[in-house]
């Protein structure tokens, strides 16, 4: 593992941010209804700069319904989602761009968007949101380099004048993507599949399939890494490794985290803070050990009275709730 | 009475019981359908008549085919399955294939029309370099630009050769009102080919898969009978007669004192203008397959396959999926409209009968059988099926065998067919299934047709 910044994977410009306080997520009074289920029901929480947030619940709480929204597969019936970075003061846009019924503002080196205005490719492209998918979806067909070029489309794009600079072989280009196998060569190294590199990404194993769609996210340069169960599937030892590597990718990449788990060993081990749906309703927030010590939680997860359940006994459960 | 290893050892008995079963059955279902036959006679009545040799005959054929199944190829197949499988290296053999299989048909292709010069003579070589170079480039350069729709981005386009059409009219229509040279006319035929593929493209590329496929070939539809109703300008089904020819940069190719021949001091043949006309579609499919290999190794090229493979997780990484779609649609248009208006100056006559369904269905099937994606497989399918029609006019000898009136090319789609389901049951993927990677780190290893998706739309 490298810890140079300035080698090809690490962002020098994403270094400065303010590791606290300000939030980089602002979801409000969120509302999603298919027909007349209602998935999601006028949900509030933020994430924080450079924090692991998880969003856990029991089955159909409605937490990849919230992703899917955040990350723009899904139009929201109500509410608003606001992604800032670089410079916080940005902050103060919010109010004034909610009116215009635009979709970003900036102010200095500070960006602001609402990501329930953007589709689902501009809020990846533009405000820097990245996500992975309960069931992986990875190019199977194509070899682990190539899915981790693929990721790095817009830049390469751009490097080749929209395909006319580099279709007449510009050594522009070429450097762009030598760049681009760099960066992809250094993910390879952190997520240990360098030496799979040229083999199709449908013939890895599984843990290493999901290693891969997470550095394959990462190499879109996200501010915002949204993970939907990345423990799923993977053995005790596999999900360990898990946690170190997205505690790498959070303070090596000052990359903010939000991510759906079941497995609650990984979610208290690895999360600053915790948000918990049921039936599409906050009930509740906090550091992980408050919520193992919340009533509601436990009531929610356990569907038993209170009383009925000791102090703790969340965190003695075995990995995966139902 | 069945031993375990039965399906290894030759049961004949079970054979002669299998091939009397396999007999009656074709007996109870041919009865009807060939041993009674109805015909009118001379007074208009219907007369039932029988055909008991012909009906003997092919019963005879499914059983002693069933026979043969039996007693030959279950057991080669059991005692295949029973030898140890062969290591994934593939034989050396196959790797030299490919590394010089590209060059060398590249080579044979420039150096065919001298060569049919050469065996045939002045007059024969004509046929053999229109009918078979000309026609064969023409389609191997249609099959290559599907293959970037179908093929690399996954898009099943049933309409592809509305595109063709767009390409002909366009240079028949400009050519013969504006009098504007063929190779002006070029790029302008692409440009307004690739304009209609981007125009089908917005509103049909939220479609996907089959609902894609229907709409395309809707289109195609809709541009043939715009071609056969709008008479004023295309004049309907009579089509567009005298579009003007090819010149060679600028000298025509007649028997003027100053045409082709006659300025290079040659006696004049049609020949010329043919070979040249060879040349051409030569040089176009060339750029058709180098601008294919181009992209693929571009970030465009790159977004396409992964289209092809996961939309939603492009649309996940940024990646404006209705742009990477229409650049797919329209690159693969403007090649088809290159090709047309290519078409439309050799043969100097079009009408809509050249731009039916049929045409589409040759070459996605084109595409198809030949590996999707796999610019090689599509070169050789077409050179198969396009090639293949054109020997079966050549074969008049059956004519002795069958009687005079049998015409084999009558049987084409027959065959056709028969190749497909044989290839769909051998090479379910197409002739070349493996997908060569467009990047590498170490070493270029090819992906197995297994890992390979053929996209859904």
């Amino acid at each position: 593992m490298s810890h140079d910044p300035s080698a090809a994977g690490a962002r020098p410009d994403a270094t400065a941010l303010p590791a606290s306080a300000a939030p980089i997520l602002r979801v409000e009074h969120l509302s999603m209804r298919f027909g007349g289920l209602v998935a999601v029901n006028d949900l509030s929480f933020s994430a924080k700069h450079g924090d692991i947030t998880a969003l856990i619940g029991p089955n159909g709480a409605g937490k990849t319904t919230v992703f899917n929204c955040i990350t723009g597969f899904y139009k929201p019936t109500e509410g608003r989602i606001a992604l800032q970075f670089g410079d916080a003061s940005v902050w103060d846009e919010l109010g004034p761009l909610t009116e215009r019924g635009t979709r970003s503002a900036r102010r200095g080196h500070g960006s602001l968007f609402l990501l329930e205005r953007m589709p689902d490719f501009q809020v990846t492209q533009q405000a820097r949101v990245a996500r992975t998918f309960q069931n992986i979806r990875l190019f199977q067909g194509m070899t682990v380099l190539e899915n981790l070029l693929v990721a790095q489309h817009n830049a390469l794009m751009r490097a080749s004048g929209f395909t006319v600079l580099g279709a007449l072989g510009l050594p522009s280009y070429a450097r762009a993507e030598r760049a681009a196998i760099d960066k992809a060569r250094y993910w390879l190294e952190k997520t240990g599949l360098i030496g799979r590199a040229d083999d199709p990404a449908g013939d890895l194993p599984y843990g290493a399939q999901r290693r891969l769609e997470i550095a394959r996210a990462m190499c879109t340069e996200p501010v915002l890494l949204c993970l939907d169960e990345p423990a799923a599937g993977l053995n005790p030892h596999e999900s360990a490794e898990l946690g170190a590597y997205l505690h790498a990718i959070r303070d090596e990449q000052a990359c903010a985290i939000l991510l759906i788990e079941h497995d609650m060993s990984v979610v208290m081990e690895i999360s600053d803070h915790i948000v918990v749906l049921d039936h599409g309703q906050r009930i509740a927030a906090g550091t992980p050990d408050e919520i193992r010590n919340d009533a509601k939680v436990i009531a929610a997860y356990l569907g038993v009275e209170e009383d009925e359940v000791a102090d703790g006994a969340l965190a003695d459960l075995p990995g995966a709730l139902p | 009475m069945e031993a375990p290893h039965s399906a290894v050892r030759v049961d004949l008995g079970r054979a002669v019981r299998e091939a009397a079963l396999a007999g009656l059955i074709a007996f109870g279902i041919l009865l009807p359908l060939i041993g009674f036959n109805t015909v009118q006679n001379i007074r208009n009545e219907l007369v039932l008549e029988t055909r008991w040799p012909l009906l003997a005959a092919l019963v005879a054929i499914v059983a002693a085919g069933r026979f043969l199944h039996e007693l030959v190829i279950i057991p080669w197949l059991a005692r295949r399955a029973m030898r140890p499988r062969a290591e994934h290296a593939p034989p050396a053999w196959r790797a030299a294939l490919a590394r010089w299989a590209p060059p060398f048909a590249l080579g044979f292709a420039i150096v065919y029309p001298p060569l049919a010069l050469w065996l045939a003579g002045f007059q024969g070589a004509a046929k053999w370099i229109d009918n078979f170079g000309v026609q064969i480039l023409i389609y191997v350069m249609l099959g290559w630009g599907l293959n970037i729709v179908v093929g690399l981005a996954g898009l099943l386009d049933l309409g592809y050769v509305a595109f063709y059409a767009v390409g002909a009219y366009s240079y028949a229509l400009l050519a013969k009102t504006f009098g504007l040279s063929f190779w002006l006319l070029l790029p302008l035929a692409g440009s307004l080919a690739a304009f209609w593929g981007i125009l089908l493209g917005f509103p049909v590329l939220r479609l996907r898969g089959d609902y894609l496929a229907i709409v395309t070939l809707a289109f195609g539809e809709i541009i043939r009978l715009i071609l056969i109703n709008w008479v004023p300008v295309t004049n309907g089904y009579a089509g567009i007669s005298g579009v003007p020819r090819p010149t060679f940069f600028g000298i025509p190719f007649n028997a003027d004192e100053n045409g082709f021949a006659a300025r290079f001091g040659l006696e004049f043949s049609p020949i010329y203008r043919t070979i040249f006309l060879y040349y051409v579609i030569l040089a176009l499919a060339f750029l058709t397959a180098a601008v294919t290999v181009r992209l693929r190794r571009l970030p465009i090229g790159r977004a396409w396959e992964a289209l092809r493979e996961d939309e939603i997780a492009c649309r996940s990484l940024g990646i404006n999926t209705t742009s990477t779609k229409l650049t797919a649609f329209a690159m693969g248009a403007m090649f088809a409209g290159f090709a047309g208006s290519f078409f439309a100056a050799r043969q100097g006559f079009i009408s809509p009968e050249s731009f039916t369904f049929m045409e589409s269905a040759v070459i996605v099937a084109m595409v198809v059988l030949g590996g999707m994606g796999s610019l090689i497989g599509v070169a050789t399918a077409a050179v198969i099926m396009i090639g293949g029609t054109e020997i079966m006019r050549e074969l008049d000898f059956l004519k002795h065998v069958f009687g005079k009136d049998f015409d084999p090319t009558q049987y084409r789609m027959l065959l056709f067919g028969f190749a497909m389901v044989l290839i769909m049951i051998w090479k379910p993927r197409g002739l070349i299934s493996t997908r060569e990677p467009s990047a590498f780190l170490e070493r270029r290893k090819t992906v197995a047709a297994e890992f390979v998706r053929e996209g859904r739309g």
